[in-house]
């Protein structure tokens, strides 16, 4: 066959030794991130000079060395806190994501429950999650549940409308192969709907993965004695602004990091080229 | 039935074409066959009162002008499509029957892998959903069929690393997986390139001798439909209806060379007349 061995021996590397090549990439790869780099240097040092030069009180603006020195000096108090944050924030990203794969997979085989649950789906969407977060508290109390609750909801939403999608995006081509295989529902479900579902779902795990951090923060606002949201109510009312300006930044921080991750895993779990049709 | 794991295997495959043609049953019949599409705004008859017979081991083509129903009558073989009235008998089943016996196997336009598969795995797809009432070991071995179709040493490729040609290649091993008796075609190289088209029109036809299957295979190419067929099914339009069953005499095998023939312009003159008046 002709044909055949064009597209292998094409892949294979040039002449060029393979250590090479990797410095070349990193290299490659530091001229893209450089600029971002140096305009968040240069933004540090604006902040310094115009808080310092000026002389700007604390308890407005603090300066980054300050807030930098929070985290040396405060690390303990800001740890203690993370963790509860982190903990509501994972479980509640379990918990909306689950719920709403299980919907979306119930939807896509019976269109009936689609209609009746659907539009109210969008409505509970619509609330603002800061309005149901005491009605939450009320009903829950003052643990965990709640903040739970509040991240799972704000997951929910924007994962069940993308795996609705995903798991209808399935070629009516590749409907009838397996209409011709005599697959059943449950087949055509494992086989092929879950697995062309996965960029779909992937697009919402990455939402989802920050949106969860600031449900567990939003609950944490109200009634709570723990976490990083209690801590910026705290710091706030007490004028502690390098202390707000440090949770905050370990808030982020904390949804940067559930963002990669999630972006790592989907690297890794998608080898294929989503969007191509064949 | 075995379809031998070399890929110029022509010499041999003089014994499965006599064993084929002995046998001189039909393998689908078609009467009086009508389809119909309801539509908000009436129905419109896709299919009317079309009838014809493919032997056991033929290779059959569709042409036609678009619109004239080809690929519905194919579907309607396929069990895709549900039918009005008339009779569709594949091996004395009916289609629904034939489905769930795995009697036939379908190749579409587009390939239809699973870009998550390799291009094995996607040749056992088949093998792994559906009713499988026979014995999983009557069934082709994948990696043999990767080879028949001259995609050996590319089994782990994943669709997107394969050219479109190639592709193709794994949906027509993925359906002789189960080594079908009726191998049903639409338009299966019409979104090809013209050489990688004239390669696997004539690999198909060593596909064909080599396993004995019969083939229905619709196209719009009139050279291929004349190159391909032992017959060729011309339909015409607004009501799709038979308009001509025509033999194709050339003698197997069949080389591209053959086109350039008087007798090979001869038949694709005639057949372009066809579906001009059908028009």
């Amino acid at each position: 066959m002709t044909t055949a061995g064009v597209g292998g021996r094409g892949a294979v590397a040039g002449p060029e030794p393979a250590d090479a090549h990797a410095v070349r990439a990193e290299r490659a790869q530091f001229r893209r991130h450089a600029p971002a780099i140096v305009t968040a240097v240069a933004m540090l040092g604006l902040w310094q000079l115009v808080v310092t030069g000026f002389g700007v009180p604390t308890y407005i603006a603090p300066s980054p060395v300050q807030v930098a020195q929070v985290f040396v000096e405060q690390g303990d108090v800001l740890w203690i806190n993370f963790w509860p944050t982190l903990l509501e924030a994972m479980a509640g990203f379990a918990l909306g994501n689950t719920i709403a794969v299980l919907l979306a997979v119930w939807f896509v085989h019976n269109r009936l429950a689609e209609r009746a649950f659907y539009p109210i789906a969008v409505f509970v969407n619509t609330i603002p999650i800061i309005a149901v977060a005491p009605i939450l508290v009320l009903m829950l109390g003052n643990g965990y549940a709640p903040k739970i609750v509040i991240a799972a909801l704000i997951c929910f939403f924007p994962t069940l409308v993308n795996m609705v999608r995903g798991l209808k995006a399935v070629s009516p081509q590749m409907l009838e192969l397996m209409r011709v295989l005599s697959a059943s529902d449950r087949e055509i479900l494992w086989k092929i709907r879950l697995q062309s579902s996965l960029p779909f779902l992937f697009a919402a795990l990455k939402i989802a993965s920050t949106t969860c951090v600031i449900g567990a923060i939003v609950g944490e606002w109200i009634g709570s004695n723990y976490g990083l949201g209690s801590l910026i109510i705290e710091a706030t009312y007490n004028f502690r602004a390098p202390l707000l300006y440090a949770t905050v930044i370990l808030g982020a921080g904390l949804a940067v990091a559930a963002f990669t991750t999630t972006s790592l895993i989907e690297r890794r779990v998608l080898k294929w080229k989503p969007g191509a049709v064949f | 039935m075995t379809p031998a794991p070399a890929v110029a295997a022509a010499p041999g495959a003089a014994d499965i074409v006599a064993a084929s043609a002995a046998s001189g049953g039909t393998a689908i019949s078609v009467a009086d066959l009508m389809v119909r599409f309801e539509g908000a705004a009436g129905g419109v008859t896709a299919l009317d009162r079309v009838g014809f017979d493919v032997p056991e081991g033929g290779l059959v083509t569709m042409l036609g002008p678009s619109g004239c129903g080809k690929s519905t009558l194919l579907r309607a073989v396929a069990d895709l499509v549900p039918i009005g009235g008339g009779k569709i008998r594949v091996f004395g089943r009916t289609p629904e029957q034939a489905r769930l016996a795995r009697d036939f196997a379908f190749v579409f336009q587009d390939a239809t892998l699973l870009p998550w598969r390799s291009a094995l795995d996607n040749v056992r797809l088949p093998l792994e959903v559906g009713r499988r009432d026979g014995d999983l070991d009557q069934y082709a071995e994948p990696e043999e069929l990767l080879a028949l179709v001259g995609l050996r040493g590319r089994e782990d490729a994943l669709p997107h690393e394969l050219s479109g040609g190639m592709r193709q290649r794994v949906a027509i091993a993925r359906a002789l997986v189960c080594r079908p008796r009726v191998l049903l075609m639409d338009e299966p190289f019409g979104a090809l390139d013209e050489l990688t088209r004239d390669k696997l029109n004539e690999e198909l036809l060593r596909i064909w001798r080599e396993t004995g299957t019969t083939i229905m295979f619709v196209t719009h190419s009139v050279p291929e439909a004349a190159f391909l067929g032992e017959k060729c099914l011309v339909l015409s339009a607004q009501p799709g209806r038979v308009r001509e069953y025509v033999d194709i005499g050339f003698p197997s095998p069949r080389a591209l060379g053959m086109r350039d023939t008087l007798e090979f312009v001869q038949v694709t003159a005639h057949l372009r007349g066809l579906i001009e008046e059908a028009q």
